[in-house]
């Protein structure tokens, strides 16, 4: 197990340098230029040295290794001064936004808090609704309950997030008026006035997420409580005289959420990519806002280290749920 | 007391019947996916020969009955410039629904060659599952908005504004959406090398594209539709998700992610109009989920009969 995951983890380097390099080349077609907003009575020779202040001047390939050392080695040295007051990257050259002429990795970080209350928690909340949805369906295969929730996970498949996001905010918000349609980041939670205020601006975008999430994770725990509820160890526990809780909650559960567990982890970045339109919609200025914005904005580098960025949590969090799969599945052996 | 006389009935011998016959059997069965399969040919059908009937052109402008409600000359009111909503939702469902065929068409076709590529041909299987391994590693989304950003004013120019963003779409669904088609083919064509109707036909000599085509691709037909109900599912999905970030088809040219957002801005005093386009777009994909569903009963031998 142990030497497997360092393969893993050895063979997703390459992986993530052609993703880099690819995402990177993408980029390099841009049509926009960087200069486009300098008012034009700025003489070319200045604009041409400007270009060269933002490494624009280099060929191709000296830019890829630039971003790729900065976004591995100086960005990391970076993280570690501000934890330990070290001076590692003292005048070291950092990966610079095009827009506001700052380190991007220090807006990430800003902008970290916002996607993480919202969409981990509205992750969080649809697993917890989805697990006893789809035990409970499972067990009751074909009841009025089941139909009821596989008509729910259909609707959660079949609803994009932009329209139920603009449908909750036309009842909750135009119509009844209980909660605001726009989610307000600065607003700091300091005593229970303030945290009600936080968690109905919180409501919204978090129901939204979590009904696509439920949608998943409940059909997946449904088709593998259904796998496991028909084999030959569930007759001998219920032979053997255990409660019916005992055999549907700790046996036949455990077994279950093999790969359940897996799917969870998978889904976790797409989470942060697909939370880019709810966060459109709701206003919440996270990551996804983040990399629209630079996209409209033409801000290359802010682009590219978020996409990149992405790309390592995907890669990340397949490789976790692998090794999660071996882990918790004594059949499975990949040594 | 054994029953040595069995029941005339069974012992008659069936008439041969196309196997199709089982499936729409089956299929039948399923009441969801009857009623999504109706309701989607009734959508086909209203996006498509509606606007004979419906003969008010969605591009004119009637600035004096601007913002009007629900009425008998206009059933879904009009928007802002006084354009016919109903003859706009005609004219976006065509494109959508267009989208969402060909897009499923291009990534169907993808997936399918390279499943049935990497899982006959052993010395391809390596590189292409590595290849489909990149693919699911890409942040899709980002990237489907950086190339639509990148090549958006050279196509428009190539091809005019409308075609132009239409190629484009179209190409970068399908060319974002194939893995999972391509990996349950895979997985079928290996399971299916090792039986014995494809020895045997190897051992009369049948050269690989024969093989391929004859023997392999009808016996995996049957992921592969599953597959094509979802993908259109996803490629309207996409599509909206695109128009309503502001990266898709120009504003003058409905679809009905476009026209969700559009109506976006006039929430506060017009919130039906918001409802019109969303719900078409939910209840297509709904029903095409559902027909994804019934197939996917339908067509598993193990399931149909019972």
């Amino acid at each position: 197990m142990f030497t497997y995951t360092i393969r893993r983890l050895i063979i997703s380097i390459p992986t993530l340098l052609f993703i880099a390099l690819v995402i990177f080349l993408l980029l390099e077609m841009a049509p926009g230029d960087p200069m486009a907003q300098v008012p034009l009575t700025v003489p070319p020779e200045v604009k041409e040295r400007m270009r060269e202040a933002l490494g624009l001047g280099d060929p191709v390939h000296i830019r890829f290794f630039k971003w790729m050392q900065q976004f591995f080695i100086v960005e990391p040295m970076h993280l570690l001064d501000g934890l330990f007051g070290t001076s590692f990257a003292e005048g070291q050259q950092r990966v610079i936004s095009w827009q506001t002429r700052s380190p991007v990795m220090d807006i990430v970080m800003q902008r970290m808090p916002q996607t993480l209350w919202v969409v981990a928690m509205s992750y969080v909340v649809g697993v917890l609704i989805a697990l006893p949805i789809g035990i409970y369906s499972a067990y009751r295969q074909y009841s009025i309950f089941d139909q009821a929730g596989t008509f729910v996970s259909m609707v959660g498949y079949s609803v994009p997030p932009f329209f139920s996001g603009v449908v909750v905010i036309v009842i909750f918000s135009v119509k009844l008026g209980w909660l605001p349609s726009i989610y307000d980041t600065t607003h700091v939670v300091n005593d229970w006035e303030s945290f009600v205020v936080q968690l109905k601006q919180m409501i919204m975008p978090v129901m939204v997420l979590a009904l696509q999430t439920t949608a998943q994770i409940s059909r997946f725990m449904r088709a593998s409580m259904l796998d496991n509820l028909n084999q030959d160890y569930v007759r001998t526990a219920r032979a053997k005289g255990l409660t019916e809780a005992v055999v549907v909650m700790v046996h036949v559960l455990r077994n279950s959420m093999i790969p359940v567990i897996t799917v969870i982890a998978l889904g976790v970045p797409s989470i942060f990519g697909g939370a880019i339109i709810t966060e459109q919609i709701f206003k919440v200025n996270g990551l996804g806002q983040l990399l629209i914005t630079a996209i409209q904005a033409n801000d290359l580098p802010m682009v590219q280290t978020l996409t990149f960025i992405f790309a390592i949590l995907i890669v990340l969090f397949n490789l976790i749920a692998d090794v999660l799969y071996g882990i918790l599945d004594p059949r499975i052996r990949y040594d | 007391m054994t029953e040595t006389a069995i029941n005339p009935e069974i012992q008659k011998i069936r008439p041969p019947r196309n196997q199709w016959w089982d499936v729409w059997d089956q299929f039948k069965t399923h009441r969801g996916a009857l009623i999504g399969a109706a309701f989607f040919i009734f959508i086909v059908l209203g996006v498509f020969i509606g606007p004979w009937l419906w003969t008010i052109d969605p591009t004119y402008i009637d600035i004096r009955a601007r913002n009007s409600g629900p009425s008998w000359a206009h059933p879904m009111g009009t928007d802002q410039l006084g354009r016919d909503t109903f003859a706009r939702m005609m004219a976006g469902g065509q494109v959508s629904i267009a989208v969402g065929l060909t897009a499923m068409t291009l990534s169907l076709l993808l997936g399918t060659a390279i499943g049935v590529l990497a899982g006959f041909f052993r010395r391809l299987d390596g590189p292409l599952m590595r290849f489909t391994d990149l693919f699911l590693a890409l942040p899709l989304l980002p990237l489907l908005l950086v190339i639509i950003l990148l090549f958006r004013d050279s196509l428009r120019a190539a091809f005019g504004p409308e075609t132009g963003i239409f190629i484009l779409i179209v190409f970068v669904i399908g060319i974002t959406s194939w893995m999972q088609t391509a990996r349950i083919v895979r997985g079928d064509v290996l399971a299916l090398k090792e039986r014995e109707f494809v020895l045997a036909a190897r051992s009369i000599g049948t050269p690989p594209r024969r093989m391929i085509t004859r023997h392999i691709l009808p016996n995996v037909l049957s992921p592969i539709m599953v597959s094509a109900t979802l993908g259109i599912a996803t490629a309207i999905i996409t599509e909206s998700a695109l128009s309503f970030l502001g990266l898709g088809f120009p504003s003058d040219f409905p679809t009905w992610g476009r026209l969700l957002y559009d109506s976006t801005d006039y929430l506060q005093q017009y919130p039906e109009r918001v409802i019109w386009p969303g719900l078409a777009i939910s209840l297509t994909v709904l029903s095409v989920n559902y027909i994804g569903d019934g197939l996917r009963d339908a067509l598993d031998p193990r399931i149909r009969g019972r």
